[in-house]
């Protein structure tokens, strides 16, 4: 067996090297494999494009590709995917905390618990193109529940000035990953906090307000945070569901690089490296806000 | 009047009742232990104190005034969780100033009650650590400031001492009960640690299966079980079967030799075969002293456990370990030898009927 | 105590008809497609469309295909980790966690840049090096998953412990790994699979971009053209991940009662 042999390799190291630094650099060996596989499939791409957002066509540096972002359409995108991405994924962490803590904490029958982990695991995996056509046939023009509204209780949804194809409607179908994957994460948060801590702050005296807002919430600020962000990147990348949604008529940030790569949609190939250099920034800057809050603020975490 | 009182406690979930009955008086300053195995109903009892539980019969008073339907934050009662239970965000004095800081409290007077504190679990120099940064020892001494500083009308002891080395749960029941003393603080320790409740307590209340089995100080519990369970839970025992053939003079025969038991649970027919008790430290070897009960018996193994070598005699059916002192002029004898053992009458306790 | 109630059960049951009512308009609405009465009639089409199977078996080996080089990857580099690396556990779990954090569609604009045709190594060139790349690029996304997955499962064993015994009783590197750990983590490995393959199956993004027929690309075009087969394709998607995770459970739950407890 070829690995046998090269994994024995491994295992007997090299006899004339000094010893000290042989069992060093062999152990780097095990790990190579993967360290090659995320420098050739995940940094080396994405490197690739920040650097190409700072060359024009030619190879030269320049700032022109970031300072094209300025005009208005990309802007706008920005600005839409932004507004989609953070009110998904606050709404989906108080949704989501809210009913992860009502099935963790009160003391609701037990088949309930098993089930809702097991729903929301199918759930946050029910994204892209086939959560669109749920949507469609839930909420779009002929959907079920504006055909309900519209012939049962005489409401108009779309009269409202409703459109699944906008932010409100996108925001609403996001959530229906959003939610699920917070439960995911937030459930075994939950189960951390001991029920004694509970007891020990009731027996000091606190109310259960006082407990929530000077031991839970604390405790849980982490997993809070850090599940956010999670769902922020979640929602700020998604292309399939807008995509299939509301074809390109949506302008948010994801659709309008899948149309730059699809096709030179901005006539500059350079512009594109741009608009997918912002993107990595904002998700780089809004974990490292994290990374930074966390470190601030948690100095009770090991 | 009796400062805390329990009358008539019943807590019943569903089909089980987890405790029967319970009646208890404790005095003001006085430390009471729970003792009991686990699912005796000891912990269950203590968080009706608490208030986590609601009784389903009775009534608790504490300082006269009827406690059992307030919620466990209107109480005034510390506790100490076998867990610790620090707020695992809060730097030490934040944990030892939270009840305070509930209760509105100036920044000054909490400050001022916390430094106290710390300096009476010796730890003035922690308060700036997080719990993690303590080891088992000083999380639970701070769990006990936590629960003192509010001046508690009574203290709730659940099992502090469980998760901890056997080294540190020395000192820490010793610097518990000090400090419970100098306080005068009303006490209730619940464990399943029998020599932790012989040492600390006041007053011991045995419990088996939601009932109180017997309520007393420790050299009565020890030395006066009142029940067959008392006697095989607290302190080890032999329990040796005999046959009685004299019920009046209490004579009965273990594998045909005869001896006399000088207490009994109950009376005694003559020709029943009985369970009876007798504690290894009052066995001795070889007629050292004048012990009236004396039986032959054969050396079926011997530890040597340091200071004290335990042994274990055979007769017939019946076995019975003793513990004697380690002595280096007398080494222990071998196995196989025969020996005589002795004790006294009193010693020995006929335990009351197996259809109880 | 009863009233404190009133409110979990209100969040849950909002909740759960928030999830359940699309789910039951979808399934309504895949019914409609002959006029006046309830039918199959558009799961029919769907399942009698080559284009739907042929789309639907390149997705499925695709996903088998990243299954294994995802595992083949990450259970060696995990037990490495946790047998001889420990300090550069951070740095590992930094890089699974990545893909959580650069967007799909940057990767794969990445991929088209970096490996097309006048690169070193120019994947896209060729169809066979295009599905390459679209694997490798499942593989990437389902790292964070199959990677957590493998290292709790690790964690839950003694690798050094194994590892030692193995080697004492004179097993190769290769056969510790083939056959002492992969063996233990069998678990843990199938549920980072099937939760691979559900986040394959149907994906989108990568499979449009890089121009595969994929089943994802395909839904993406009946939903363009089509007005009832989108909503039976989008029962038969969930039915798929409801499978998946189903099956997650199955596999964790008999593990459960299979392996001796320690």
């Amino acid at each position: 067996m070829v690995d046998q042999s090269e994994a024995q390799a491994i295992a007997i190291p090299a006899q004339p090297a000094p010893a000290r630094a042989s069992t060093f650099s062999w152990a780097w060996i095990g790990v190579t494999p993967f360290l090659a596989f995320a420098v050739l499939f995940l940094i080396a791409p994405t490197l690739f494009l920040i650097v190409g957002a700072f060359q024009d066509a030619q190879g030269h540096f320049t700032l022109a590709n970031l300072a094209d972002l300025a005009q208005p359409s990309i802007v706008r995108a920005y600005r839409i995917s932004l507004e989609i991405s953070i009110t998904s994924a606050i709404l989906g962490a108080i949704f989501g905390s809210l009913i992860a803590a009502a099935a963790v904490l009160n003391g609701l029958p037990g088949w309930l618990r098993p089930t809702l982990l097991t729903f929301s695991g199918v759930a946050s995996q029910f994204a892209g193109v086939p959560l669109a056509f749920a949507f469609l046939a839930t909420l779009g023009r002929t959907g079920l529940v504006t055909y309900l509204l519209n012939t049962y209780l005489g409401f108009n949804l779309y009269s409202t000035g409703f459109n699944l194809l906008s932010f409100w409607g996108l925001t609403i179908t996001y959530l229906y990953f959003q939610i699920p994957l917070m439960i995911l994460i937030m459930t075994p948060a939950l189960d951390g906090l001991k029920r004694e801590w509970r007891e020990a702050s009731a027996i000091l005296g606190a109310s259960t307000w006082q407990y929530w807002r000077y031991v839970a919430l604390p405790v849980l600020w982490p997993s809070l945070l850090g599940a956010t962000l999670l769902l922020f990147a979640n929602a700020f990348g998604a292309v399939a569901t807008a995509y299939a949604l509301t074809g390109s008529s949506l302008n948010i940030v994801t659709i309008l690089l899948f149309a730059q790569i699809r096709g030179d949609v901005l006539h500059n190939a350079n512009l594109g490296y741009a608009l997918a250099f912002g993107m990595i920034l904002i998700t780089g800057v809004s974990n490292g806000a994290y990374i930074w809050l966390r470190s601030r603020g948690e100095r009770w975490l090991k | 009047m009796k400062f805390l009182e329990l009358e008539g406690i019943q807590k019943v979930y569903g089909p089980n009742t987890v405790v029967q009955d319970f009646n208890l008086s404790v005095d003001k300053g006085e430390f009471v232990t729970f003792l009991g195995p686990s699912g005796c109903g000891k912990t269950t009892t203590l968080r009706m104190i608490a208030g986590f539980e609601i009784p389903s019969a009775g009534a608790i008073r504490i300082n006269g005034k009827d406690v059992t339907n307030l919620k466990p934050n209107q109480r005034q009662i510390g506790m100490v969780f076998q867990a610790y239970a620090l707020f695992p965000n809060m730097t030490v004095a934040d944990n030892v100033a939270f009840g305070l800081k509930v209760a509105g409290q100036s920044s000054e007077a909490i400050r001022k009650r916390v430094g106290e504190m710390l300096d009476v679990i010796k730890l003035p120099q922690f308060g700036d650590r997080y719990p993690y940064q303590l080891s088992g020892g000083q999380q639970q001494r701070v769990a006990l400031a936590r629960a003192l500083a509010i001046k508690p009308q009574v203290l709730l002891l659940d099992e502090p001492l469980s998760a901890l080395d056997a080294k540190i749960r020395l000192s820490l029941r010793e610097e518990i009960r000090s400090l419970q003393r100098s306080l005068g603080i009303t006490t209730i320790f619940v464990t399943h640690d029998q020599e932790e409740a012989l040492s600390m307590s006041d007053r011991i209340v045995v419990m088996n299966e939601g009932r109180v089995e017997q309520i007393g100080a420790p050299f009565e519990v020890y030395n006066f079980p009142r029940t067959r369970f008392v006697a095989s839970f607290v302190g080890t025992l032999n329990i040796l079967r005999g046959k009685v053939v004299d019920g009046a003079s209490g004579r009965i025969t273990i594998d045909d030799q005869q001896v006399i038991a000088g207490r009994s649970m109950g009376n005694l027919q003559n020709g029943e075969v009985r369970s009876v008790a007798l504690r290894p430290e009052s066995v001795t070897l070889n007629g050292a002293g004048e012990k009236r009960n004396a039986m032959q018996g054969i050396i079926e193994e011997v530890s040597f456990l340091g200071a004290v070598v335990r042994m274990r005699v055979r007769f017939r059916d019946n076995a019975i370990s003793l513990d004697t002192f380690n002595n280096p002029g007398a080494p222990p004898p071998e196995r196989g030898a025969p020996v005589t053992v002795s004790f006294q009458p009193e010693d020995l306790l006929v335990l009351e009927g197996e259809t109880h | 105590m009863k009233s404190s109630k009133v409110g979990p059960w209100l969040a849950i049951i909002l909740g759960a008809l928030y999830f359940i009512v699309p789910l039951i308009a979808t399934f309504e609405f895949s019914l409609r497609m002959k006029r006046g009465q309830y039918s199959f009639e558009a799961y029919r089409i769907v399942l009698a469309d080559p284009q739907f199977r042929a789309t639907f078996l390149f997705s499925t080996i695709v996903a088998l295909a990243a299954i294994v080089v995802g595992a083949l990857l990450v259970v060696p580099t995990a037990y490495w980790v946790q047998l001889r690396l420990r300090r550069l556990r951070p740095l590992i779990e930094f890089i699974t966690l990545l893909p959580l954090v650069i967007p799909a569609i940057v990767i794969v604009f990445g991929y088209i840049r970096m490996y097309n045709s006048s690169s070193i190594l120019p994947l896209t060139s060729t169809a066979a090096g295009t599905n390459v790349l679209l694997t490798i690029g499942y593989v990437t996304l389902a790292l964070p998953y199959m990677y957590r997955a493998v290292d709790t499962g690790l964690r839950a064993i003694d690798v050094r412990v194994l590892t030692e015994a193995a080697q004492s009783l004179g097993a190769g590197w290769g056969r510790i790994l083939f056959r002492v750990i992969f063996p233990n983590v069998r678990v843990a490995v199938l549920s980072g699979a099937f939760l691979t393959f559900a986040i394959v199956i149907g994906e989108f993004t990568l499979a449009s971009l890089l121009n595969r027929p994929a089943f994802g690309p395909y839904l993406q075009l009946m939903g363009a053209n089509r007005a009832y087969e989108p909503s039976a394709l989008a029962i038969i998607a969930f039915a798929v991940t409801w499978a998946c995770m189903g099956l997650i459970q199955l596999v964790g739950r008999g593990a459960r009662g299979a392996t001796p407890v320690r």
